[in-house]
């Protein structure tokens, strides 16, 4: 049984070790290289590019990183508990609506971002119709900003928080809230006594889902950001690109990874990583 | 005797915990043949030796002479009938049964299929899907896919346990007189004794990985090898190193008088189950006795003293230090 | 509390949903500006008769269809493997290529891309964004059908054997034909995840391989043009078939 195993992973296993494994490799190492003269890496071994994470200018951006990620899981908390209570308490609907938060998810994310350009620029929806309505003068600047960023974040990974806080909410038992019902507790009262710390495993598992999504995000910063709220994604693609700095790319690309990969720590721990 | 199949010194270890512990004895050909234990006693450890899904750590396993633990499952001619009878959902009765005629590279299929499903009394449901079909209807497939590639040795695993209750002793019979129609030797393995004692030619007692005795149910049952097998198969009275059986003993108002070996005791509980009646006792020096006697058999009444007696030649001496 | 609830439903809902509802409405605008002035199709007509959407179009089919049988037949193989015995630096390893940020996928394959182009002499083009794509898909087919195999009953496969068939045949004749249903909703969600992807194939892909979210996203920059409403409705549409036709699979 084992030749039949050793050919079904091979594959997948060289895919992974050309495609995944070598190319991280070389990134890691980058990292420790000296800019080249026309771009590239060239010899000189250096810690150089780590140190330049504290440089005032690339630290406010990791910061602000770290700071936008955690107030858009926030956010997504609050949202997506509400959303998820919803529909594990839809009945036999509830295939219906989960579909409803699902589709829009899997489609283009492109797309979904175009979206709000189109109803936060100068001249889209929400500024057209406030002013038709002469609700106000001049457009309200709600495109480019920190705002629209928030907003693009939370739109893009509601779904990552909605998912496993409605998988924990199926889990929990209902003669639970019967019991406590039974013990004299209200409806609201059950919710922040019973079902609220019974989901904190499905709360933390979103929240680290949306919080590692929002800290490599590249696309929403970018588009509605415009080049001014950027993010780490943002200053990684740069190095690579415009900048020509692969070295430093490489560090700062390196110094995500390890972020992503502590914050599933706890996951992985508990055996909840729930993908593989 | 002529053994269909022969296991020696077969053992398995598991990473921190060996399953089966130097096991030996011989299949006689043609025999339903009882392999019986508690659960996590090694049985189907042995069962999936047989069958080639595991492979022993050590010792022989021979069909027919032949050795056969290098052997791939598809290079030997065991089948087996899966506790949950493993049939292919995505394929009908008849292609279900025809599954092994393909893969044996046979060229005459209609014959033997029409042969299985009319021995089974599956002739008219060949299109059927599995979920289509009852409990009764899915074992028979089940059989009758692994007894149409007529192998030298059939294995079945737990077959009455994913049955009712009310269809398990119709089931019973059938399998018996199946076996017998088709001549091939029938190993099952089984946690219930009654099934095993009811059903079987032969029977091997398991427990904990080791082979406890060997022999036809009715030398297992009264001439039990070990205080284990006596328990396993059937409840016994101990008082020191002598047993006997519940349904062996008797309750009487007077001592019986003849050679018998007889008890005072006092009745501590008369427990009514419908065809008998159990009647619990305590002998003056503290023992419990009990008696399985038929319902019209005696009338007694809790703290009453009688007599309780039995034949000596009922006895099981076994000392107590093989417990 | 529950009228709240549904009360609340209502306008996450709305959050999720309205922004391309409005876009989708607007695409039929016959003005091109953000203020409805009548129905009208120049917008459609417009993205048909654009060449560089159709050029981009087509390479994105390409590249969608080649990840998708490559990513689809490797990871299955995978998953299967996977579930014979586990296989602790390959689970690892897509784990890891599942959670990295797209980003770092991205610029590491486009250093792994030059590397290879100093030593090999390969060029960026249609084939690296092919297997760029292949790679980050097989996370997502291993996980779509190792849930399947989870509830697969393993002594079917020993029947199988057991009655004669090869390990590959009893794959072939009893296993694989059960995954179907999971396999076939990988592929659409592989194909859907490629046709879409945007900030790792901008960074491998070379100048004859334009990806059609490449030409959006380049329109999107440049400045407010209804044509790119009228596309990304075409898409939306599009990708929500394939992934309710998906979900329908997997729910069997």
């Amino acid at each position: 049984m084992s030749r039949v195993r050793t050919w079904a992973l091979a594959p997948a296993g060289g895919l992974l070790i050309l495609l995944f494994l070598i190319p991280m490799a070389i990134v890691t190492s980058y990292s420790w290289m000296t800019r080249g003269p026309y771009g590239g890496v060239a010899a000189p071994l250096t810690w150089e590019n780590y140190a330049r994470l504290f440089d005032p200018l690339y630290f406010s951006i990791l910061i602000r990183s770290l700071v936008y990620a955690g107030i858009a899981t926030g956010i997504c908390v609050l949202m997506g508990f509400p959303l998820a209570l919803f529909i594990s308490r839809s009945g036999g609907r509830k295939n219906f609506y989960l579909g409803l938060v699902i589709v829009p998810f899997w489609t283009s994310f492109l797309v979904r971002t175009y979206a709000w350009m189109f109803l936060l620029r100068d001249t889209g929806l929400i500024n057209t119709a406030l002013q038709a309505l002469g609700v106000i003068g001049e457009p309200l600047p709600l495109l480019y900003n920190p705002f629209a960023v928030m907003v693009g974040l939370v739109y893009g990974y509601l779904p990552f928080m909605v998912l496993p806080i409605f998988s924990t909410l199926e889990r929990l038992d209902r003669s639970l809230l019967e019991a406590a019902a039974d013990l004299g507790a209200r409806p609201l009262d059950a919710l922040f006594r019973i079902t609220v710390p019974l989901c904190k495993p499905g709360i933390l598992a979103g929240s680290v889902l949306v919080y590692i999504s929002c800290l490599g995000a590249y696309l929403t910063p970018d588009l509605l950001g415009g080049g001014k709220t950027i993010m780490i994604g943002n200053l990684v693609q740069n190095q690579f690109t415009t900048a020509r700095d692969w070295p430093f790319g490489a560090a700062l690309s390196l110094i995500l990874m390890l972020a992503v990969m502590a914050l599933l720590l706890p996951l992985v721990r508990r055996g909840n990583e729930g993908l593989l | 005797m002529d053994a269909v199949l022969e296991l020696s010194g077969v053992s398995k270890q598991y990473p921190g915990h060996l399953a089966v512990d130097n096991v030996s004895f011989p299949v006689p050909r043609g025999s339903l043949f009882a392999l019986v234990g508690p659960s996590g006693c090694g049985k189907t450890s042995i069962l999936r030796m047989i069958a080639g899904f595991e492979q022993p750590t050590a010792g022989e396993l021979s069909l027919n002479g032949q050795r056969i633990e290098h052997l791939r499952p598809y290079e030997r001619n065991v089948s087996t009938v899966f506790q949950s009878y493993a049939l292919f959902p995505h394929l009908n009765v008849r292609q279900n049964i025809e599954f092994g005629l393909k893969r044996k590279g046979a060229k005459e299929f209609d014959g033997p299929v029409a042969k299985v499903m009319n021995l089974l009394r599956l002739a008219g449901k060949e299109s059927r899907l599995p979920h289509q079909m009852s409990g009764g209807e899915r074992q028979r497939v089940a059989l009758a896919r692994s007894l149409v590639i007529e192998p030298e040795l059939l294995l079945l695993d737990e077959p009455l346990s994913a049955l009712d209750p009310q269809l398990r002793k119709q089931v019973r019979l059938e399998l018996k007189s199946l076996q017998r129609s088709v001549g091939i030797t029938f190993l099952m393995v089984t946690h219930d004794q009654e099934e095993a004692l009811s059903l079987s030619d032969g029977i091997a007692v398991m427990n904990r990985g080791k082979l406890e005795q060997v022999g036809t149910p009715r030398e297992i049952y009264l001439k039990p090898a070990s205080r284990f097998v006596a328990g396993f198969l059937g409840s016994v009275n101990w008082l020191g190193d002598v047993g006997v059986r519940p349904e062996l003993t008797r309750v009487g108002h007077q001592p019986p008088g003849n050679g018998a070996r007889s008890h005072p005791a006092r009745v501590r509980a008369a427990t009514f189950l419908g065809n008998c009646v159990h009647v619990h006792t305590e002998l003056s020096h503290g023992a419990h006795i009990t008696a399985e006697v038929p319902c019209d058999h005696i009338e007694v009444a809790a703290g009453q003293d009688v007599h309780v007696w039995w034949e000596p030649e009922d006895e099981i001496h076994l000392p107590e230090s093989r417990a | 509390m529950s009228r709240w609830l549904s009360l609340y439903a209502v306008g996450a809902y709305a959050f999720l949903h309205l922004p391309l509802a409005v876009l989708a409405v607007f695409s039929f605008n016959s003005s091109r500006f953000t203020t409805w002035e009548g129905f009208s199709l120049t917008w459609y007509r417009a993205a048909f008769a654009d060449t560089q959407l159709g050029e981009a179009t087509i390479n994105s089919f390409l590249i969608a269809l080649a990840a998708t049988v490559l990513a689809t037949a490797a990871g299955t193989l995978c998953a299967y493997g996977l579930w014979k015995r586990g296989s602790k630096w390959i689970t690892t390893s897509l784990y890891l290529s599942l959670v990295t940020p797209e980003i770092v996928i991205g610029i590491a394959l486009l250093a792994f891309y030059q590397w290879m182009f100093r030593y090999l002499r390969i060029q960026l083009g249609m084939h690296t964004v092919i297997l760029a794509h292949v790679m980050f898909s097989l996370a997502y087919v291993v996980t779509v059908v190792a849930a399947r195999l989870r509830t697969f009953d393993a002594s079917q496969e020993e029947a199988a054997l057991d009655l004669g068939a090869t390990e590959w045949q009893a794959f072939f004749h009893v296993t694989l034909p059960q995954l179907l249903p999971a396999v076939i909703s990988a592929a659409l969600l592989v194909f859907i995840v490629s046709f879409d992807d945007f900030v790792i194939t901008s960074l491998v892909a070379g100048v004859d391989s334009e990806t059609l979210p490449m030409v959006i996203y380049a329109m999107a920059r440049r400045g407010f043009n209804p044509t790119v409403n009228a596309i990304s409705t075409l898409i939306v549409v599009g990708l929500g078939v394939l992934i309710v036709a998906g979900e329908r699979l997997r729910e069997k």
